[in-house]
């Protein structure tokens, strides 16, 4: 049978086992290289190089180690199967394998607590209690107990008598060893192991019985000393409480220690909502008292607040109450003083003179006069109700007391506001209060109302930027217009507007509106506007204020552009004070341009009129002025200078933005304020406009008039150095400019195909368009390829198998013929002996 | 207070008296002809200075009279002098008919004077019986006239109505849009046409063809209001009814409808007219005026006079002239030289600014036009943009990109890349009157480049196009053409915004600024 196989494992097999495999991997007969058709850039191919015989081999035996066994076990019923520990597995080394399968052993015995495992490291119990333990506590009722050996039996006692296991062994000492080398008969060994036992139990007997003596007589000494240990004990007490303040002393330095105060951050920066809420605390506590001392019952507070020295105290010893005078205090942490305001008070009730004698107004902006006059008023007031209601029985002094109190009280402006809900309620919050001090009740109404303090704020704040804005309107449009106010108000406007933007843009969006579709009906109705007023170019210079005009496009300044456009261009200019609010808004057109350089046409349009105006012989003019003025017409000599003698008495100075001009001198001074600003708008213009490629048409037509028509001789000479400076800025002769061409483009690259980026997830062809068609496809793929290589491997076997049949069959045929032969060589000797035989007989 | 109080008591018992008295009077004047002389009375009423009396009065006089009419009470014929009626001899009866003539006739004298009374109320009740006269007339005629000459209409007293209608001295404008009621009928609108034209003739005639404002509007406002059916079958609403030879009737063809328009128009035309009544006259002259006449190029005349008087009444001819060009083969000479001398800065200022664009854009429309002349009108209208107002500058700028799309030749203007980077004087003059003759096809559109730092964002995105080759799509003015500034606002101001910048450094006072230019020429004070 060996030889048989070894035939069949062919003689490569051979070869290859005894040889090294690198040795085969060299041996150029082995190697079969795979020839590649193309080059195929970037792909690595692991098989270029085959070793088919090693393969081959390899594949044999391991289907003699699995196919082979199988069919060789092939109907059989039984089959040994071995369980033990690592018995299949042939990674583990064979040292590894005995030891784990020692150490699962002890642990099958430790675990089953063999009670005749005699193992010291094992714990012995008796009665689930062990064992060792009872013997310490020396039970001396159970020291009788004589069971001989208590199931300690030694390891070599165990070893002797039952031979031990083979770990057992092993933990034998090096004593023991050496008792093994003499060599001694079995009688002897339990002979001695017996007598060792007995003296060892011996031994502990009479320890035993000493130790129960020694503690008898313990425990008899220590009830003799019992007594004087109770008479001891409150002598002890008495010395933990010596012991205690010293503790406490420590404890405390301890804790003084711990609680001493560590280095503290600094106070944080306060956000807006703190400081406004700081603010409106402060303010709202100013406005509580100033309401109490404006109803009259201030003296109980007095006689509190009076006693603290004031700042402006001259210590002249006016002290009503001397004895309860303080000195400056701290109470619960906090400096036990009103605030400065409270103190000033405290002086002035002091002094007892007239409140109205003394200025004490704590705001810089308060208008003195205005002040005086209301308390004038309210002291008339006051002193009439105090008529009505007087206490004969008071004392004089203490009524004035409490009067010039009330009056100082009123005099104040009250700290908190509500916010006017209505345009009304605005207009009768300021009014009848200075500028000065509408100001500052704009002031505390915002920060009264700051938006992060309520949730109502806002838009009550909102409301009230648009009733400021129509208050400033107002103000505009009186008689004579208050502009002091409205520029004082200018702060206030700015900061809602930066609170609020929004709301800011809608209001001023809508007086724009407003104003310009009644100027569109106007125009739809009569042909022609009147000029706006005063309070709409105020609303138009808060615009620039607010929002910025060199904004390519802005909700507001774009509109607010137009509406001057329209103005500039439709509203008719009749009089003086028309002319002076067209001037007024081609300021502002410029202003509004000033940055951004953008062309006007419709102000250049207006100031060739407004220079027009100026010319005393409009027929034949070199050019034509558009609407809203006309060539001839209507008020076409409103600004040509009637005096010749004029100029002398004029000199330059801002006009009055509301002029009412009366007189016939004031008209001529007003018209030449008129020509030079005018001029002077002219000279900004060109300056602006002068990089403009139609520059020369631009001012072509201004040009004309200044050099042919204006009447310079009669104006002063600053006004005749503008108009010099104006002409040698434009040129006579328009300047040159390149012809136009298209903006150079950007070549069109060509069109071409980007690269379609495909996860690549398997290599090979494969086809879909969706990443579940591919990944379908790929395992298609992978199924084919494997059901391929099943069957393959399936015929190998089978191939396998028949080679292993056939040589089962040629081993058994060999061997049947061999028996064959052997029988007929028998059956021949027989027959050869037995014809011998006969032979012989036959002899 | 007692006296006022009485006089109230008086004025209430007056009118309770004079309602009972006329009306009493007038049944007793319809009833018997004993009470005849009480007509007296109540024509005396016309007279009276208290409105209600004239109106009340005015009522029942064509109340009686109309029942008088229908009766046939009023005299017919040729009319006796009313002293020669003692002498005649004549019966009671007819004696009573001409008497009762002569109320009539100068019961409508006086009521033709009320027609011209300050009250509307007056005039409007006056007009009113009068037109029930002029039915009651036309059933009953007055004069015996050959039937088969005329027709019985009272010519007479139409011409006399029109004659205080088109008053010379007084604004008429209210009564006319009420008497336009009464033109709804076919016969009496032909009527007043023949009567204005007379009447027309006769006034302006008499004054030596100078203007005569108020009567040409009165004229106007009556000529405006006429309108004739487009169909001869829509002809079929008459006031008087014509028993025969109905299909003869002037009044009743349609034909003669429109000559009377067209000879009552000319005659209008004929004399000298106010500039305003120029724009009114041509702002509805395409609409209503040339569609309803017989012949509309009998107006050649008129419109090209008007075209030659420049500006916006030029502007407004142009209309006219297009529809004569138009429709009815009008060849006119030099007129796109016309067209394009006309083109000066105020009309970008003008209302009509609109039709002008609607117009231009018409007439330039054809690709047929030499390049010179499309390039002379671009190179104009730029140069003109340089004054014009926003609203102008976003229909001018697509209308000269789309001018330069149809005419593809004219893209050197806004491209010459043969000459670029060679800086040269405009060669374009603006004061040449021929267009071929302005060297426009040699410069460039350097005014749009101008625009382009326009303040207004629309134009100078609208400008920014010429920086690049035009698309081939034309941009659809059309839109465009009412926009008023207004509007362009109200957009702005609508756009939804996400974001509203601020100006960052917050002023503190209103005259002073980063840059300030009002503070430096106006003060507070």
């Amino acid at each position: 049978m060996r030889k048989q196989q070894k035939l069949s494992s062919g003689l490569s097999d051979k070869v290859r086992k005894s040889k090294a495999a690198p040795e085969i991997q060299k041996n150029p007969f082995e190697v079969k290289i795979n020839r590649k058709k193309f080059d195929v850039l970037g792909r690595k191919s692991k098989h270029d190089v085959g070793l088919p015989g090693v393969s081959r081999s390899r594949a044999n035996q391991k289907r003699k180690d699995t196919l082979l066994k199988e069919f060789r076990l092939k109907g059989k019923n039984n089959k040994f199967v071995d369980r033990r520990f690592g018995e299949y597995d042939s990674k583990i080394t064979p040292e590894d394998k005995i030891l784990q399968r020692f150490t699962l052993e002890r642990q099958r015995t430790h675990d089953r607590k063999d009670m005749f495992n005699l193992n010291e490291e094992e714990e012995l119990t008796h009665y689930g209690q062990s064992l060792a333990e009872m013997e310490k506590m020396a039970d001396v009722i159970d020291s009788d107990s004589d069971s001989e050996e208590k199931g300690l039996l030694s390891a070599e006692l165990t070893a002797s008598h039952f031979g031990g296991g083979g770990g057992l062994l092993r933990m034998k000492s090096a004593g023991d060893e050496e008792e093994q080398h003499k060599p001694k008969s079995r009688q002897e060994l339990i002979q001695e192991l017996i007598i060792k036992s007995k003296r060892e139990k011996r031994e502990r007997q009479t320890q035993k019985e000493e130790a129960q003596e020694l503690t008898e007589k313990l425990d008899q000494d220590w009830r003799s000393i019992q007594n004087l240990l109770a008479h001891k004990t409150p002598r002890a007490e008495r010395k933990d409480e010596d012991d205690k303040p010293r503790m406490e002393e420590y404890d405390v330095m301890v804790r003084e220690l711990g609680f001493e105060m560590k280095a503290q951050p600094s106070e944080k920066l306060k956000s807006s909502e703190e400081l406004a809420r700081e603010e409106r605390l402060r303010l709202q506590t100013l406005e509580a008292d100033r309401l109490k001392r404006m109803m009259g019952d201030a003296e109980g507070e007095s006689a509190l607040t009076h006693t603290h020295i004031s700042a402006d105290d001259i210590n002249d010893g006016f002290i009503l109450d001397g004895d309860e005078r303080k000195t400056l205090a701290y109470k619960d942490g906090k400096w036990n003083i009103e605030e400065e305001r409270e103190e000033e008070e405290g002086g002035e009730e002091e002094h007892e003179a007239a409140a109205e004698d003394e200025d004490e107004v704590e705001d810089d902006d308060d208008d003195e006069s205005e002040e005086e006059e209301e308390e004038d008023r309210d002291d008339d007031l006051q002193s009439d109700e105090e008529e009505e209601g007087r206490d004969e029985e008071e004392a004089v002094s203490d009524e004035e007391q409490r009067r010039a109190v009330q009056e100082a009280a009123r005099a104040e402006l009250p700290y908190t506001f509500t916010a006017p809900e209505t345009y009304r309620d605005l207009q009768s919050l300021l009014q009848g209060h200075s500028s000065g001090q509408q100001r500052l009740i704009l002031d505390r109404t915002i920060t009264c109302h700051h938006p992060s303090l309520a949730s109502g704020n806002k838009a009550k704040l909102q409301r009230l930027f648009g009733f400021l804005l129509e208050y400033v309107g107002e103000l505009a449009s009186q008689n004579p217009p208050d502009l002091r106010t409205v520029n004082l108000l200018i702060p206030q406007i700015c900061s809602l507007c930066q609170l609020f933007p929004e709301a800011a843009c809608k209001a001023v969006q809508m007086l724009l509106s407003d104003s310009a579709h009644s100027m569109e009906e106007t125009l739809e109705v009569k042909g022609r506007a009147p000029m706006p007023d005063l309070d709409m170019l105020v609303l138009l210079k808060i615009t620039a204020l607010l929002f910025p005009t060199s904004d390519f496009r802005h909700p507001v300044t774009t509109p607010a552009f137009l509406y001057i456009s329209q103005a500039l261009s439709k509203c008719v200019v009749v009089s003086l004070e028309d002319a002076i609010k067209g001037l007024i808004l081609c300021c502002l057109a410029l202003e509004f341009v000033s940055l951004s350089k953008r062309f006007f046409p419709e102000l250049m349009n207006f100031l060739l009129g407004l220079l027009h105006l100026t010319v005393p012989d409009k027929s034949n003019t070199g050019y034509a002025v558009l609407s809203p003025f006309r060539q001839q017409g209507k008020n076409f000599d409103l600004l040509v200078l009637t005096d010749p003698n004029a100029s002398q008495s004029w000199s330059r100075k801002p006009v009055s933005l509301h002029t009412a001009v009366r007189s016939p001198a004031e008209r001529e001074h007003c018209r030449l304020s008129l020509v030079d600003s005018c001029l002077d708008l002219v000279k900004r213009c060109t300056s602006l406009y002068k990089d403009l490629p139609s520059y020369t048409h631009i001012f072509q037509p201004i040009r004309t008039l200044l050099l042919d028509h204006l009447p310079v001789a009669l104006y002063p000479s600053c006004t005749q150095d503008l108009h010099r400076e104006i002409l040698d800025a434009i040129p006579e002769t328009p300047s040159q400019h390149a012809p136009l061409v298209f903006k150079k483009k950007k070549p069109i690259p060509l069109k071409l195909f980007t690269p379609k980026i495909v996860e690549i997830l398997d290599y090979g062809k494969k086809r879909g368009n969706t990443k579940e068609e591919k990944e379908r496809e790929r395992l298609k793929h992978k199924h084919k390829r494997e059901f391929k290589g099943a069957l393959r491997e399936i015929r190998k076997d089978t191939r396998f198998l028949a080679r292993e049949k056939l040589n089962d069959i040629m081993s058994r045929d060999s061997e049947r013929k061999r028996k064959v032969k052997e029988l007929f060589g028998s059956l021949a000797n027989q027959e050869g002996e037995w014809k011998a035989l006969k032979r012989k007989k036959m002899k | 207070m007692a006296p006022s109080r009485d006089s109230n008591v008086k004025e209430e018992s007056n009118q309770v008296s004079y309602k009972k008295d006329i009306n009493t009077k007038t049944d007793r004047i319809i009833q018997t002809r004993k009470h005849a002389n009480d007509i007296f009375d109540v024509i005396e009423y016309l007279q009276s200075e208290k409105e209600k009396e004239i109106i009340f009065a005015t009522n029942a006089c064509s109340k009686i009279f109309c029942e008088l009419l229908d009766r046939g009470d009023i005299y017919v014929g040729e009319l006796p002098k009313e002293e020669d009626l003692m002498h005649g001899d004549r019966s009671a009866e007819e004696k009573y008919h001409i008497f009762m003539r002569h109320r009539y006739n100068s019961c409508v004298e006086l009521l033709l004077e009320n027609i011209s009374h300050e009250a509307f109320q007056v005039k409007e009740t006056s007009l009113c019986a009068l037109m029930k006269f002029v039915a009651a007339e036309g059933k009953h005629p007055l004069q015996n006239l050959d039937w088969c000459e005329h027709y019985n209409f009272p010519r007479e007293l139409i011409l006399a109505l029109v004659k205080h209608l088109l008053s010379e001295i007084e604004d008429m404008s209210l009564l006319i849009s009420r008497f336009q009621e009464f033109m709804e009928k076919d016969d009496v609108r032909y009527y007043v046409m023949s009567s204005v034209r007379d009447n027309i003739a006769r006034v302006m005639g008499k004054n030596k063809r100078d203007v005569i404002p108020l009567y040409q509007n009165n004229v106007f406002t009556l000529l405006s209001t006429i309108n004739i059916p487009g169909q001869a079958s829509e002809m079929t609403n008459f006031l008087v009814k014509q028993e025969k030879k109905h299909e003869d009737w002037k009044a009743a063809r349609l034909k003669e409808h429109k000559r009377a328009f067209e000879q009552m128009w000319l005659v209008f035309l004929k004399y000298k007219l106010p500039s305003s009544m120029y724009k009114k006259i041509l702002v509805i002259l395409h609409e209503s005026i040339l569609p309803q006449m017989g012949d509309p190029t009998m107006m050649i005349d008129f419109l090209s006079a008007a075209y030659d008087i420049g500006g916006a009444i030029s502007l407004l001819a142009l209309n006219g002239l297009f529809v004569l060009i138009h429709e009815h083969n009008l060849d006119y000479p030099d007129f796109y030289r016309k067209l394009y001398n006309l083109l000066d800065p105020s009309i970008f200022h003008v209302k009509y600014r609109a039709r002008f664009f609607h117009l231009a854009n018409i007439f330039l429309s054809s690709t047929h036009l030499p390049v010179y002349l499309v390039a002379a009108f671009v190179k104009r209208l730029a140069r003109l943009s340089l004054t014009a107002p926003p609203t102008a500058l976003l229909i001018l700028l697509p209308f000269i990109c789309n001018l330069i799309r149809r005419h593809p030749s004219c893209k050197v203007l806004i491209h010459k890349p043969s000459a670029a980077e060679e800086p040269c004087d405009d060669p374009y003059v603006m004061e040449e009157k021929d267009p071929a003759q302005c060297h426009a096809l040699e410069s460039s559109l350097w005014e749009i480049k101008t625009l382009q730092k326009h303040y207004h964002p629309d134009v100078a995105k609208a400008a920014m196009i010429i920086n690049e080759p035009l698309s081939e799509q034309e941009d659809d003015i059309s839109v465009l053409l009412e926009l008023s500034t207004f509007e362009l606002m109200e957009r702005e101001v609508k756009a939804e915004r996400k974001t509203i910048p601020l100006e960052f450094d917050t002023a503190t006072e209103l005259l002073k600024s980063s840059r300030e230019v009002l503070g430096v020429h106006f003060s507070l004070e």
